[in-house]
């Protein structure tokens, strides 16, 4: 009898899940929203908890495309790369529990970088809450200060209202990640569905309104400067204002410095660029940022990199902030002048007021620092005749052969700074990196990401052979989806930064960063991913030829010179005008 | 220089909320000396009242820190004189002492009253300053004070007319 019933029912349940408002599960309305938000791309991994919500997963793989990683952290950093290549919200699903705990690393990653993510977790059943059931942890609390924003929902009609807030949240204002969390009968529990995506939260204004008294007043300064100095930031990258602050440097003849996460903002062979701030960024925009009358601060945060000693930076200059974190304005640099703002729009703003100038002696001073970086650092760095190879020069191989087009995602430590400072970016959004967090582990699964956000792009992977051990599970990921990443393993057998430090500051005791590595080309051989090792000088060039013309994913190890240094380089805490080129 | 300052925090009714708040003056290092929520007279609207013994400089980049928060709607810090803010405290004694003369003048000269009483013990309760209510403490003692219990700061801001109509306006706002 029971048996006799079945059939009706079903035809009867069809029918309200293709009605305007249908019934469906609290799985399948995940699923829908997230078209509904136009995403194409996941990357996760699968457990009890959010079993329901890959089982409603399934009658969509023709919509959504599901990248299954090696490990949540994995996935996490995939859906960065994702955001930060293509400008898209990246998404990542983990199970609850543990599969919750190892999305932490990268969501701290997404909360310092400002970049957009959202993440899916399941969690045990609302009745179980509290209790230390299976797999049960309190991720909200735990994410709670590496998150712009999190929920949790317990009942199945609140998720297409949490996903189109996660949305909302994660991609407008400063961009930031958003978790949202998903108790099992929510997932399993039907409700009439509709989705109507966020627009407004009272409580919550993204993008402020420009006051123009800041503009004119900032545009004032400007226009009485003498050494006038822009820094770009990550804003200008995540606000699309690249143009607008090149016209503004144009137009008034303002040297240009990038921020780490800015790179890429300003294509480097720009005549006003003039490099990288920071730690170990330029000699000249560190040496000139104690020169200059007026900062102009865009879309930034003053990172301590940046700053090095706080009282004695910048202290010529009269500061104009433009940010549109308010939290970010006067936090370690006073302004002089506030644009809190979005820097697009301030920047289109300003270049109106600010009037045609030129600095001919100030950007003269920027050369002569240029060259003597280049003479003292650059030169023996990018072409070495002789000894083991260097960094640097493999880096400028790379930015050679990929014409500075390519999408460079870098990991941490000396291979990060040395490709950031070498590689020669020409277009915006294609320098990824872990900079606020510093994460070893990062680049693997981010560049699986970013080739995701930007296939047509070239997606060259720059790691350090301390960080590839972190996270080189992902190669699972990359021959399972066919990404067609290519990795530089730049292996000098230590961890390069920790050891330079220790040569510099602690009396050459190289505690615990000697590595007795593996055969990476082999390891990558058990993954079925091409790959060569390179010792020797006359070898590079026609193996990253050989990389290049792989369709698909390869893997190049290149033995570099084991106890390198980079310079110039700032010692932590110290002014930036204390750069030291040896 | 430190010295105490009273934040006030307006926020949406959302779980959690005081846990979001908090934790940014745990990272700084700021330890929270009292803390008072209650709705507003704008419905599902709610404000934090905290104390806390920090600099203004640090506090500015709290209150920033905090009004980031998606669920925030503002958030200030007051400086001792920016403020009219009370506290209340209960005190228990044994009833034994209401026999003698004393009590009755200390609650009439402290503007104290008697919330109940029974056989055993009555309380007393008495609002004002922190200092008020500790010293009144003291002069409890000799009578056998049996509890004493102290809430957080209530607090009325003086130049708060503005934020005031913004907040009205929120509501019309989102009533219409």
């Amino acid at each position: 009898m029971q048996q006799k019933d079945v059939l009706p029912m079903k035809a009867e349940k069809a029918d309200k899940r293709l009605s305007a408002k249908p019934v469906i599960t609290g799985s399948e309305a995940v699923i829908r929203s997230l078209i509904a938000e136009g995403v194409d791309t996941i990357f996760g991994y699968p457990g009890g908890a959010i079993m329901p919500i890959y089982d409603a997963l399934y009658d969509f793989q023709d919509q959504v495309h599901h990248i299954l990683v090696r490990h949540e952290q994995g996935a996490t950093h995939a859906a960065q790369g994702y955001a930060r290549s293509s400008g898209k919200v990246g998404v990542a699903f983990a199970t609850s529990g543990p599969g919750a705990t190892n999305l932490v690393t990268g969501l701290a990653d997404a909360y310092m970088d400002s970049t957009p993510m959202v993440c899916i977790t399941g969690q045990v059943a609302a009745s179980l809450l509290g209790t230390d059931a299976f797999q049960e942890t309190d991720v909200i609390g735990i994410t709670m200060p590496i998150t712009k924003w999190n929920i949790q929902v317990t009942r199945q009609e609140d998720i297409p209202g949490a996903i189109a807030k996660a949305f909302y949240i994660a991609r407008s204002g400063r961009p930031g990640p958003v978790l949202v969390d998903i108790t099992k009968n929510a997932q399993f529990g039907e409700f009439e569905y509709e989705y109507v995506p966020c627009t407004t939260i009272r409580s919550y204004q993204p993008v402020p309104e420009l006051k123009q008294e800041a503009v004119t007043a900032a545009a004032a300064l400007i226009n009485e400067a003498k050494k006038p100095f822009l820094l770009v930031g990550h804003g200008v990258l995540l606000s699309g204002a690249e143009k607008a602050l090149i016209a503004l440097a144009e137009k008034a003849q303002i040297p240009m410095a990038s921020t780490l996460l800015g790179l890429s903002a300003v294509p480097v062979d720009h005549p006003l660029y003039v490099g990288m701030l920071g730690m170990h960024g330029n000699y000249g925009p560190n040496m000139l940022t104690g020169e200059c009358d007026v900062l102009i601060a865009v879309g930034m945060r003053f990172d301590d990199r940046v700053t090095g000693d706080v009282p004695s930076y910048a202290n010529k200059a009269k500061v104009i902030h433009i940010e549109i974190d308010a939290a970010e304005i006067n936090k370690i640099i006073p302004a002089e002048v506030a644009i809190h703002a979005d820097a697009k729009t301030a920047l289109e703003a300003l270049v109106d007021e600010v009037k045609p100038s030129t600095h001919e002696e100030w950007l003269a001073e920027f050369r002569a620092a240029d060259k003597k970086e280049y003479d003292k650092v650059q030169h023996r760095e990018l072409y070495p005749e002789a000894g083991e190879l260097k960094m640097a020069e493999v880096v400028r191989l790379i930015s050679e052969k990929t014409k500075g087009e390519a999408v460079l995602v870098t990991d941490v430590g000396q291979h990060q700074m040395v490709a950031s400072r070498y590689y020669r970016f020409k277009n915006p959004n294609t320098n990824i990196t872990s900079g606020g967090m510093g994460t070893m582990g990062f680049s693997l699964p981010a560049a699986m990401g970013a080739k995701m956000g930007t296939p047509e792009k070239e997606v060259v992977a720059v790691i350090g052979d301390g960080c590839f051990q972190m996270t080189l599970q992902e190669l699972g990921t990359i021959y399972q989806s066919k990404i067609g990443v290519k990795i530089v393993i730049l292996n000098n057998n230590f961890l390069g930064m920790v050891r330079q430090w220790q040569q510099l500051f602690f009396d050459k005791r190289y505690s615990s960063t000697e590595m007795v590595n593996p055969d990476f080309v082999q390891i990558a051989k058990g993954f079925f991913i091409p790959g060569k090792k390179v010792t020797a000088r006359e070898d590079i060039s026609a193996a990253i030829d050989e990389m290049l013309a792989t369709d698909g994913a390869y893997l190049l190890e290149v033995v570099v010179e084991k106890e390198d240094n980079v310079f110039p380089m700032v010692p932590a805490g110290a002014p930036v005008s204390s750069i030291r080129l040896e | 220089m430190q010295k105490e300052y009273t934040v006030t925090v307006y926020t949406e009714d959302r779980i959690g909320i005081t846990n979001r708040i908090t934790i940014i003056f745990t990272r700084r290092g700021i330890n929270i000396t009292s803390l008072t929520t209650a709705e507003t007279e704008i419905p599902g609207v709610y404000k934090f009242i905290i104390t806390v013994m920090s600099t203004r400089e640090k506090l500015d980049k709290v209150v920033g820190q905090i009004e980031k928060l998606i669920e925030i709607h503002r958030a200030f810090v007051h400086e001792e004189d920016e403020v009219v803010y009370q506290e209340l405290a209960l005190y228990k004694i044994s009833t034994k002492s209401l026999e003698s003369g004393d009590i009755e003048r200390l609650i009439r000269d402290h503007q104290a009253r008697i919330l109940t009483i029974t056989a055993d013990y009555f309380v007393i309760e008495k609002t004002g300053h922190q200092q008020e209510l500790t010293d009144f403490i003291k002069k409890l003692e000799p009578y056998g004070l049996i509890e004493y219990s102290k809430s957080g700061r209530v607090a009325i801001v003086k130049w708060s007319r503005r934020f005031h109509e913004h907040l009205k306006e929120l509501q019309a706002s989102s009533e219409a």
